[in-house]
């Protein structure tokens, strides 16, 4: 689904990605964990393709396609889907509208798909016009489950977002990763149907609760190291914190790089 | 910064009569459509009465509806002794050239007046149009809410396709009294050489409602006005709400300004301006003397690719106890939400006008819904242009 060949990435004159290496096959959710500043937003907006983030060096491709520079636009419309952690207000556009036309040419039932997330109540209000941190995070699962991408991007999907609301959240994630096979296929069926890939940045781990994840690895000053079962890495962050990484990285040429940077 | 002037010697403000028009339907198809733009419904069905001024004269006017008075203002002058309470009495025919010209020389206008108690609730529309090359014309209006009536009127001023070098001077005056509510709506179709200078002023007694509602979509040669609303009465509530879009060409000069002269009165003034290339300045003034008295006012800019616009806001307050606030801006589309749009499958061209359309959106103006879609129509044909 998703290939990254030693991805080196600007914002300004600061190089930020270092050389990322990451391969997620379809039906994979993948977990990125890491302190702040590590670099792992600039991974997400570059997929993406934010023109902020310059790619200096290495190559993205989707689902075959080098799409390394390839618009916005064009990404979303291949099926990269992303739940933007802090988007903006735009006012005078209803959130319904823009619901649909997440959809394209696709006929979607914006009112059914709304009360699954219990988000009806918003569609006649301004996209993020003072929603809350909950409202956000529903309303951008919203557009995504309109938008039926095949590698979906979340970034702390858990932020700002009260404990009822992550239960949803949660369960929405998981129903737009595992799309929603009836009850009575087996598991092997459903992992055969199921071809949507997950990259997700997590905090706090409460997601895990909820999606089937099956790497994870942790960014650190724009390296990729650690690869390991998400639960044990955040066992492990959470016992340690992320310092152990250093030791980690102890190995790695770059380490001299990193204690220089700290 | 001063206002532009307009040479009126250029225009020729005699001798263009025009017939009697029974049916606006009869319309030919290019004025039909001038009409359409102006919100004008020549079907006259959602309308409890219809009046249209063409050139120098009063061509049409028909109230289909009991308690409402709609009349020639050169009718209204003669069948109440030339209106001593309301005529000239919110502006001065001294105040300006124009003033003095339309004072002059009056070819008309509408007389609008919902008695007592009326609740008139489909929209009385009215339409100032110019059609022929050279023609100036000066009309007069007068438009009275008696005592808790309700009333909507669309006036759409427009020139005729093809009509070169025209200028409209039109005085308005506004009369809302107790606990009346009056919604008016201009829309303006001007042509790229059309001179316009309205003078409107109106006045507010106890717990009265005065929602003025503005659209510019197309260009204009030269425009500027600036109504003035006075809440004389406790409670009374004001509110301008403003779309302008100037492409190449127009020069625009509008402001909006309400005088809190009562207490417990509110005023709101709300402009969305875009430019694609001409020059819009826009005024908002809220003058508060009286507590407590709230005021709003809000002016946003966009430029799209070239253009000038300049927001002048002034808040002025002469008591302590006043709340008035001011939000201006003028910029560029912001990036980022362009990106968000295009995060989901727009493109570029897609999520600006995207973006556009919501930023000029008319929803707060509670205009009727087949008006507003004639409204988002145009916004969308826009698109079309060089505008986006």
């Amino acid at each position: 689904m998703l290939e990254i060949r030693d991805l080196h990435v600007c914002i300004g004159d600061v190089e930020v990605l270092k050389g990322i290496d990451l391969k997620i096959e379809a039906g994979e959710t993948f977990i990125l964990f890491g302190p702040n500043g590590s670099g792992k937003t600039t991974l997400l907006m570059t997929l993406m393709g934010f023109a902020n983030y310059t790619v200096t060096q290495g190559q993205i491709l989707f689902k075959g396609q080098d799409i390394t520079h390839a618009p916005m636009y064009e990404r979303a419309r291949l099926g990269i889907g992303m739940s933007f952690q802090r988007p903006p207000t735009i006012h005078g556009l209803k959130t319904g509208h823009l619901v649909k036309m997440c959809a394209r040419e696709r006929e979607v039932d914006v009112e059914d798909l709304a009360r699954k997330v219990n988000f009806d109540r918003f569609l006649e209000r301004d996209v993020n016009a003072g929603f809350s941190g909950g409202e956000i995070k529903r309303s951008e699962m919203l557009q995504l489950m309109a938008q039926r991408p095949d590698l979906v991007l979340f970034d702390e999907p858990e932020s700002g977002v009260d404990l009822e609301n992550m239960a949803l959240i949660g369960q929405t994630a998981r129903q737009l990763l595992d799309g929603m096979p009836p009850a009575s296929c087996s598991m092997k069926q459903q992992k055969a149907r199921c071809k949507t890939s997950g990259l997700i940045i997590t905090h706090t781990g409460y997601i895990l609760e909820y999606v089937n994840a099956d790497r994870g690895q942790v960014m650190y000053d724009g390296h990729l190291c650690c690869e390991a079962r998400p639960r044990d890495i955040l066992d492990h962050v959470s016992k340690y914190g992320y310092q152990e990484c250093l030791r980690c990285l102890d190995s790695d040429a770059t380490l001299g790089q990193i204690k220089e940077a700290l | 910064m001063a206002f532009k002037n307009v040479d009126l010697s250029r225009y020729s403000f005699e001798g263009a009569q025009a017939d009697a028009i029974t049916d606006l339907s009869t319309l030919d198809e290019f004025d039909r459509k001038r009409l359409l733009y102006a919100g004008i419904d020549v079907n006259t069905k959602e309308r409890s009465g219809s009046f249209m001024h063409m050139n120098h004269s009063g061509v049409h006017c028909k109230s289909t509806q009991e308690g409402l008075e709609l009349l020639d203002i050169k009718q209204a002058l003669k069948l109440y002794d030339g209106l001593p309470q309301y005529f000239w009495k919110m502006v001065d025919p001294n105040r300006d050239e124009y003033t003095r010209a339309a004072a002059e020389h009056l070819h008309g206008g509408y007389f609008i007046r919902a008695r007592k108690g009326a609740k008139i609730e489909a929209p009385v529309q009215s339409c100032l149009f110019i059609k022929g090359n050279g023609v100036g014309q000066n009309v007069h209006n007068v438009v009275i809410v008696e005592e808790g009536a309700e009333m909507h009127i669309i006036t759409g001023c427009a020139t005729a396709h093809g009509t070169r070098e025209a200028a409209h001077l039109g005085i308005s005056e506004f009369f809302v009294h107790k606990g009346g509510k009056l919604t008016f709506t201009m829309i303006h179709n001007w042509g790229e050489d059309t001179a316009v200078r309205p003078r409107s002023a109106g006045m507010l007694e106890e717990d009265a409602v005065l929602v003025n509602n503005y659209v510019l979509l197309k260009p204009v040669k030269d425009l500027q006005m600036y109504p003035t609303l006075t809440l004389a009465g406790r409670g009374s509530v004001a509110r301008f709400n403003s779309v302008i879009v100037a492409p190449d060409g127009s020069y625009v000069d509008t402001g909006n300004r309400i005088l809190l002269n009562a207490p417990d009165t509110r005023g709101e003034i709300i402009a969305r301006t875009l430019t694609t290339g001409g020059t819009i300045i826009n005024r908002g003034h809220i003058g508060a003397y009286q507590v407590p008295a709230r005021g709003h006012l809000e002016c946003k800019g966009l430029i799209l690719g070239s253009g000038v616009i300049h927001a002048i806001p002034e808040l002025e307050g002469t008591v302590d106890g006043v709340e008035l606030s001011h939000e201006a801006a003028v910029g560029k589309i912001a990036q980022e939400e362009i990106e968000y749009l295009m995060a989901r499958g727009l493109d570029e061209d897609e999520a600006t006008s995207t973006i556009v359309r919501g930023f000029l959106n008319v929803d707060i103006m509670g205009l009727p819904r087949e008006l507003e879609q004639a409204v988002e129509d145009q916004i969308n044909q826009l698109d079309a242009g060089d505008a986006m």
